[in-house]
């Protein structure tokens, strides 16, 4: 079996005692692979049931996969942890070189345990970590600053992994993100809340190994063929010319962008805020992630001129995503793409998740429109659709929490409206804020089936727009390619490549990779597996109380017009009645 | 032949032309690559694009206690591994950084301007030159 000794070795650290070890968990790579399946089996060795998500006892798992640092597109992390916004499993994906950085270091996984009683980041380099003091960083209002000086004062240029948190980590918004490089992020379901509350800035991790292999032809005739598919084909170009806000005219066209908290179908001045516009006006630079030849990281530019000096002028590059367009564009009504931009920035800056924020705000202003909170609950602000510079000022209310209303909001949606009402029109699912697409009852039941409440778990958004749009598909149907997608993308994630390149790694491809490191699995197996990882993943929300009866599911999307037409709640229910039987144990 | 950078702003930072560099000795990842990115200072500023430049008279080779590496025709050097010792001199000696240090053998990664990682440039920003 796989001899990849690198892969098999996990890093634990004790925050509380200062202390690090290496163990060797060649049993849980042998079994699952790596990434998902392994970090699931890690989090259900360290989190004990009904662990306070701010205590000690909730760990942080990261794992990297066989794939990483081999094969291309194969560059993403998985973090594992107890979630402070939902209360039960908490996974979140990141690129940028994080993965990388991890394997080369000599990894398979972290596991973060305890809670520093100073503010610390570790330096991991050289087979040691180094508890680095973090005091003078800790509360600086930018997280972009704050990464820079770890840039700074810390060694391996091109090869290393910088994450850390913000204010919003710091004040343990509940949905607080964990940024890498910068412009990529451990960005839904409050991974920076956790690292907050254990009193860690960030992670610095670097090194340079290499992987042997056991059939190097094979793995380089692979190889080929998988970077000739993603440069050659249009199935990345599309990622790297506009990227994911490519989806931005998509969706409005049909009528399944949200706009103001699903209040209306489109948004007058859409094309503003569109892949195409940003790009021909605002796009400065694509980056890639380690390892990806893609490049589907779009930064744009914006100049603002100084009021008070002549001839002054301050650029910034701000990253921007489908998602973010959606959260902090349409979601709030904005249109002018550089108040939408420095909204971006401002959210990159205190280190939250965009997608929840802009979801949050988006019920505040639908709250204030209909009088249901004043002025006094927003302490003066007065927001309203497209109004960005209310929305900076509220940002910053919630994230330092500003009175009671702001606490709320900074716990999310779902419990913001469990004090102050609204809940029809709180649009989270599963507790987790939802992501940009309304496009029929299968995008609805994804986010609420999937293990991680995210619409990357199973794309029902994919079912709507190709199958729903056009065929009556009954709920038990929509269910069942729910799983199997899901089921899937849980070896999708524990081999570790990118969703984007999932049309590239079909599973035929994934063993045949495999293989060519010494791991056998067939494409069968692989797909057994992938279901078995789905429900060890539904296990552990299952012990932490989350049950698919008791989702609320907000009344809006019944009456929201769709592409499909086809959102009623009895579909739903059929949904979940169908979903229960196939997802959880009895 | 050498290799060469034609636009090092093209560059979006995958490090493919790394990972092949690597490759081409039938393992994976970047311990011994001879080409080398990194950004400006953050990844906001762009790339830094390392590469040997192939010097007539290389200072590499000057500084080498061993002789160990060789002068190449047409410019640059070659390792001979059995007169290395490690020393790390050329490394010191290179100031532009295109002498990477491979910490598994513990010995220089030298360019052979082979042409390689030119295939795995997805965005144009390598070439061979005469």
């Amino acid at each position: 079996m796989n001899s990849d000794k690198l892969l098999h070795k996990v890093l634990y650290i004790d925050l509380t005692n200062k202390k690090f070890w290496v163990k060797n968990r060649k049993d849980l790579f042998d079994k699952y692979i790596g990434g998902t399946g392994v970090a699931i089996q890690l989090l259900k060795e360290e989190c004990p049931v009904g662990a306070d998500v701010f205590g000690p006892e909730n760990p942080i798992i990261m794992a990297v996969g066989p794939l990483t640092g081999v094969y291309p597109l194969a560059s993403k992390t998985v973090a594992m942890f107890k979630s402070p916004l939902t209360g039960n499993l908490g996974e979140s994906h990141v690129g940028g070189r994080s993965a990388i950085a991890i394997r080369m270091a000599g990894y398979g996984a972290l596991v973060i345990r305890g809670k520093s009683d100073i503010p610390v980041y570790l330096s991991i380099h050289d087979k040691k970590v180094i508890f680095k003091e973090a005091t003078t960083i800790w509360g600086m209002k930018s997280s972009i600053t704050a990464g820079r000086i770890m840039r700074e004062n810390e060694k391996g240029q091109g090869v290393r992994s910088i994450m850390r948190i913000g204010r919003g980590g710091e004040k343990l918004v509940k949905y607080a993100a964990v940024t890498a490089e910068t412009y990529r992020h451990f960005g839904r379901l409050g991974l920076g809340a956790v690292f907050g509350s254990k009193m860690l800035k960030g992670i610095v991790i670097a090194g340079e190994n290499t992987v042997k292999l056991s059939d190097p032809k094979g793995f380089k005739k692979l190889y080929n063929k998988l970077y000739e598919a993603a440069v050659d084909t249009s199935l990345m170009k599309k990622y790297h010319d506009l990227g994911t806000p490519v989806n931005v005219m998509v969706l409005d066209k049909i009528g399944a962008l949200p706009v103001k908290n699903l209040t209306e179908r489109n948004l007058k001045g859409i094309e503003k805020i569109s892949g195409e516009y940003l790009a021909e006006n605002y796009l400065a630079r694509r980056i890639a992630c380690a390892h990806c030849p893609v490049g589907c990281i779009h930064l744009a530019a914006i100049r603002e001129v100084s009021e008070h000096e002549d001839y002054f002028h301050k650029t910034t590059l701000i990253g921007y995503d489908f998602e973010l367009i959606f959260s902090l564009g349409s979601m709030l009504g904005i249109t002018d793409p550089e108040a939408m931009l420095k909204l971006i920035e401002e959210v990159e800056v205190e280190c939250v998740d965009a997608m929840s924020v802009g979801v949050v705000m988006a019920w505040a202003t639908e709250m204030f429109e209909k009088k249901l909170i004043s002025e006094k609950e927003t302490l003066g602000l007065k927001p309203v659709w497209g109004n960005s510079a209310t929305y900076m000022e509220m940002l910053t209310k919630i994230v330092l929490q500003e009175n009671d209303f702001y606490s709320a909001l900074a716990q999310g949606v779902d419990y913001a409206s469990s004090i102050y009402g609204g809940s029809e029109f709180a649009m989270s699912f599963g507790k987790n804020e939802m992501p940009g697409y309304n496009t029929g009852p299968a995008t609805y039941l994804g986010f609420l089936l999937g293990a991680r409440h995210s619409h990357l778990d199973n794309a029902g958004y994919s079912i709507d727009q190709t199958e729903m749009l056009t065929k009556d598909l009954a709920p038990e149907d929509v269910v069942d390619k729910i799983i199997k997608e899901e089921s899937l993308r849980q070896i999708l994630s524990s081999i570790l490549i990118c969703f984007f390149a999932r049309g590239i790694y079909t599973i035929d491809v994934v063993s045949e990779a495999l293989k060519t490191i010494g791991i056998d699995f067939k494409d069968d197996e692989l797909l057994k597996l992938g279901r078995e990882i789905l429900s060890e993943k539904y296990k552990f929300k299952a012990a932490e109380g989350h049950s698919i009866k008791d989702l609320r599911v907000p009344e809006r999307i019944y009456e929201a017009k769709d592409p499909t037409g086809k959102i009623t709640s009895e579909f739903i229910k059929r949904g979940f009645d169908y979903a229960s039987d196939k997802l959880e144990e009895k | 032949m050498k290799l060469s950078i034609i636009d090092a702003a093209r560059c979006v930072g995958c490090q493919s032309c790394m990972f092949a560099c690597v490759r081409r000795d039938n393992v994976a990842g970047i311990a011994s690559s001879c080409i080398f990115i990194k950004s400006r200072g953050g990844i906001s500023t762009g790339f830094r694009v390392i590469t040997c430049h192939a010097c007539e008279n290389p200072p590499c080779a000057r500084v080498c206690p061993t002789n160990a590496l060789e002068l190449r025709k047409g410019g640059g050097v070659k390792l001979i591994p059995e007169k290395c010792i490690g020393c790390g001199h050329c490394k010191e000696a290179c100031i532009i950084g295109a002498v990477r240090w491979n910490p598994e053998q513990n010995k220089p990664s030298i360019c052979i301007h082979c042409g390689y990682c030119v295939k795995y440039c997805p965005h144009g920003v390598l070439e061979m030159k005469k």
